[in-house]
């Protein structure tokens, strides 16, 4: 294993985890129906009682990319959250609303009442893959930082990576291709709730919710995500020569596309399986479209991180100062961490087998209005 | 104030608000477990319905602990950016881990516990409880290794070329992994949980004593409970112990605030409260020997020679050294000339083991304050040791069968609870306290580990924090005693 192929391992990694949290999200995007007035009380709770068995597993994801960001590349970490402190700050907070709404939403002396914890569910369900979008959008438009390593030896400015403005990450919602890239995930995660709680949840009247949900969803979704990706292979990209060094080339996403037939692929069907999901959801009698919209937004997720690393590109362009740019060799753990961290990252098949496990066996039956109505263990 | 106080402020109140959270789960977990496993075994339903109602309030108080390790894990990040940085090669391995193999476990099986008991056989369920509480332990430990490194920095070195400390091989990782502090500190905090879920299951069970409700449920959910805490209580005596000697040889000026030790020597004396010492009792319970020498804090300030015969360097020597090694440093990075470079690199690894301390503006920046770690070290022990009595007599009572007629102890366990909490706290309060300036023990001082943000920005998240812990601290508390006050499901009966 050389260095080289362990920093490409880990950003697959990383593009794996960022895939499956914005798949998870359907959590968030079925959450936006504890406001829908055609469902009564018992049936958002339905709902709530859904998602309520799965935004732990949403909620690991997030923690886990973090961490394994954090771990493999380090720079990006200590740049990003340091520097784009409000869009962190903001995300975090929705998260922890999220956390502790629904055990508390329907327990008595929970003083915000059941409504406020809601409305923290539904501001989650907006909020989280908004701002995931935007944060991934800034991959392709570049942030406002330098890095420069001599500082800590500066006792009056010891602080590496330094952002140069002071909106501190908010000014990423004056960029419309990142905010582009925000809206296309926010309506994605809506769709996918509406997928999941289709197949999930046992009752007509939210059933046909759900369908209503996803032809909605269906047009602002693939606007936004067509104008975004038509930006994506217009605009010029920050390209990084073999010995580091960061230039601007144009149409270089549109390049490393047709650079990387792999990713073509894997967008491509991607793309497809998420069309299909959506034909399922929306204009069949299936209840099987999330089942193939998950992958579809994995695959899709996989490939735009691929477009943003790969093929000798800055995944975390700096606009101020192409140099301080951040590439998957300039940014990334050491040659043994990252060696360490592959060998940990076999157990991740393990994981994933226990938690298909345990998700079939509770999910063998599917949610009722009479097990919402009569059981004793529910949120 | 400027942005390195808010930002420590910050830090300092979410680790505190989530170790309101965290031993309660760990203690819990375990409580709860052995419950259900006497309902498999015995095929007992009062068992099951005395661990539903435990889970019932484990579930409550899990959730805040969630809602508040993820801001923990940003906060790193977020407030720490030069610190991720220098550390990001060795700290981010652990927290991976930490997400790989324990968030994962508790999340998983921690729905299947809550929502699970009509969908899965007992067995499974009751595996699910177990692999819940082992996720959370598992999750202590690669964090606590990561904390262990922070106090002893073992397995890593600088690299100039990247500016961090790398590990490099795997001897390297298999010391941050074994890293003796950190070993202890993962005993001394877990159990110091069930110590905390021992004493909660004890006070609740004996409130509904007090009043005459649950009276079959309580004595027995007492009896788990005690011999849970009691069992905790012992194990972080243990380890405690083993702490202390940590502290003498990675970190002897920890050792000295909480000692309040000016002027250390050989059978050194320990210091019950100031005025009552026991002989030769520090230099014991530190170097296990009777006439072992402890450092005092000017001893460390002006140099001194250590029980191996190694002579350390004087503070103000330390931070010259430390000033070559950055300036070494910074010439090393800002020119192409070889032999400039190779010679800014000689001077560099000789003076590198005191890089931190290049950062100082005084030497007696490397003390902590003293009174405040002094106070929490003696109040940590002497809750701890009021608390092991309470869970002693305690069982003595239920052998005794005297709960009925001590309900002074019983008003006692009641007490402990708020205490258990205040243990726990002043516990923390003299492991980080008693280490600074440094945020890692020797190489990073925390005015050097902070991110380039304004005071202003890092007071208004303080403050959107702080009221939201309050509300949230509030709503647990109120949902928590709602809960009590409600009890368990199982028949009332009368002593």
């Amino acid at each position: 294993m050389t260095y080289e192929f362990l920093q490409n391992y880990w950003w697959v990694l990383i593009a794996l985890l960022g895939g499956l949290l914005v798949a998870l999200m359907f959590v968030q995007g079925a959450n936006l129906h504890l406001g829908n007035r055609a469902l009564n009380d018992t049936q958002k709770r339905m709902v709530l009682n859904s998602t309520g068995r799965k935004w732990e597993l949403t909620f690991t994801t997030l923690v886990t990319f973090g961490g394994a960001f954090f771990a493999s590349f380090p720079l990006f970490y200590s740049t990003s959250f340091g520097g784009a402190y409000w869009v962190w700050v903001l995300l975090l907070l929705s998260f922890v609303f999220q956390a502790v709404a629904y055990e508390f939403q329907h327990k008595k002396g929970n003083l915000l009442g059941v409504k406020g914890f809601r409305v923290a569910l539904m501001a989650n369900g907006l909020l989280a893959p908004f701002l995931v979008g935007t944060a991934v959008g800034t991959f392709f438009t570049g942030s406002d930082f330098t890095v420069n390593k001599v500082a800590i030896t500066d006792p009056s400015a010891p602080v590496i990576s330094t952002w140069g403005n002071n909106w501190h990450g908010l000014e990423a919602l004056g960029q419309y291709h990142a905010v582009l890239l925000g809206v296309t995930l926010m309506f994605l995660a809506a769709i996918l709730g509406a997928l999941y709680i289709l197949n999930n949840v046992d009752d007509e009247t939210i059933r046909a919710q759900m369908r209503r949900s996803i032809k909605m969803s269906i047009g602002p979704f693939l606007v936004a995500f067509l104008f975004w990706t038509a930006i994506l292979f217009a605009r010029q990209g920050y390209a990084v020569t073999p010995d580091q060094v960061v230039y601007l080339e144009p149409f270089k996403y549109w390049h490393n596309l047709l650079a990387m037939p792999v990713v073509l692929v894997m967008l491509l069907s991607g793309v497809v399986l998420l069309l299909y999901s959506l034909y399922l959801g929306a204009f069949s009698k299936s209840l099987k479209g999330i089942w193939f919209a998950m992958p579809g937004t994995v695959l899709v997720v996989m490939s735009v991180f691929f477009l943003a690393g790969f093929n000798g590109t800055a995944y975390y362009p700096s606009c101020t100062d192409l140099q301080s740019s951040l590439t998957l060799d300039n940014s990334c753990s050491s040659f043994f961490t990252l060696k360490v961290m592959a060998c940990v990252s076999l157990l991740i098949p393990f994981v994933v087998a226990y938690i298909a496990y345990a998700w079939r066996a509770m999910d063998r039956k599917k949610i009722t209005e009479e097990e919402i109505s009569s059981g004793e263990n529910k949120y | 104030m400027d942005v390195v106080i808010w930002s420590r402020i910050q830090f300092a109140m979410t680790a505190a608000y989530h170790w309101l959270f965290v031993p309660l789960t760990l203690g819990l977990a375990l409580v709860m477990a052995v419950m259900e496993t006497l309902y498999v075994v015995k095929k007992d339903e009062f068992w099951k319905k005395t661990a539903q109602f435990w889970i019932k309030l484990f579930a409550i108080n899990f959730a805040v602990g969630i809602a508040t390790g993820i801001i923990l894990e940003f906060e790193f990040g977020t407030n720490w950016s030069n610190y991720s940085w220098f550390v990001g090669d060795m700290f981010g391995a652990p927290l991976a881990i930490e997400g790989i193999l324990a968030f994962f476990m508790e999340a998983t099986f921690f729905a299947v516990m809550f929502f699970g008991w009509n969908k899965v056989s007992p067995k499974f369920h009751l595996a699910s409880t177990w692999l819940t509480g082992i996720g959370a332990t598992i999750s202590a430990y690669w964090i606590l290794v990561a904390n262990g490194w922070m106090q002893n920095p073992v397995g890593t070195t600088f690299n100039p070329d990247t500016v961090r400390s790398e590990m490099a091989s795997a001897a390297a990782f298999w010391e941050v992994i074994t890293n003796p502090v950190a070993v202890s500190k993962f005993c001394h905090s877990v159990t110091s949980g069930w110590v905390t879920g021992g004493i909660f299951v004890v006070g609740v069970s004996a409130w509904y004593l007090l009043k005459r409700r649950h009276v079959e449920f309580a004595r027995k959910s007492m009896l788990v409970g005690a011999i849970v805490g009691l069992v905790g209580s012992g194990a972080v005596m243990l380890s405690g112990d083993s702490s202390g000697v940590h502290a003498a040889e990675f970190q002897p000026m920890k050792l000295a605030a909480a000692e309040g030790l000016e002027d250390g020597g050989n059978g050194a004396a320990f210091t019950i409260v100031p005025g009552i010492k026991i002989p030769h009792m520090l230099s014991l319970l530190a170097t296990h020997d009777w006439n072992g020498y402890v450092p005092g804090i000017n001893d460390i300030l002006n140099g001194y020679t250590d029980n191996e015969g190694h002579v350390i360097p004087s503070v103000a020597e330390k931070m010259e050294m430390g000033r070559k090694a950055l300036d070494a440093l910074a010439v090393y990075r800002s020119t192409e000339d070889p032999a400039v470079r190779a010679d800014a690199l000689e001077v560099l690894n000789a003076n590198v083991q005191y890089m931190g301390y290049g950062h100082l503006e005084k030497a007696e920046d490397v003390v902590p304050p003293v009174g405040v770690v002094f106070w929490a070290f003696r109040l940590m022990i002497g809750l701890g040791m009021l608390i092991a009595l309470v869970l002693l007599l305690v069982l003595i009572a239920i052998w005794k069968d005297k709960l009925g007629a001590w309900k002074w102890l019983l008003w006692a366990a009641i007490v402990c609870i708020p205490l258990v909490y205040i243990c726990g706290q002043s516990g923390w309060v003299v492991a980080e306290v008693g280490r600074q300036p440094w945020t890692i023990q020797g190489l990073l001082p925390v005015n050097v580990a902070i991110s380039s943000l304004s005071a202003g920005a890092v007071k208004t998240t303080f403050f959107i924090f702080l009221a939201v812990f309050a509300l949230f601290l509030a709503i647990e508390i109120r949902i928590l005693v709602r809960a009590i006050g409600k009890g368990p499901e199982v028949e009332p009966e009368n002593i």
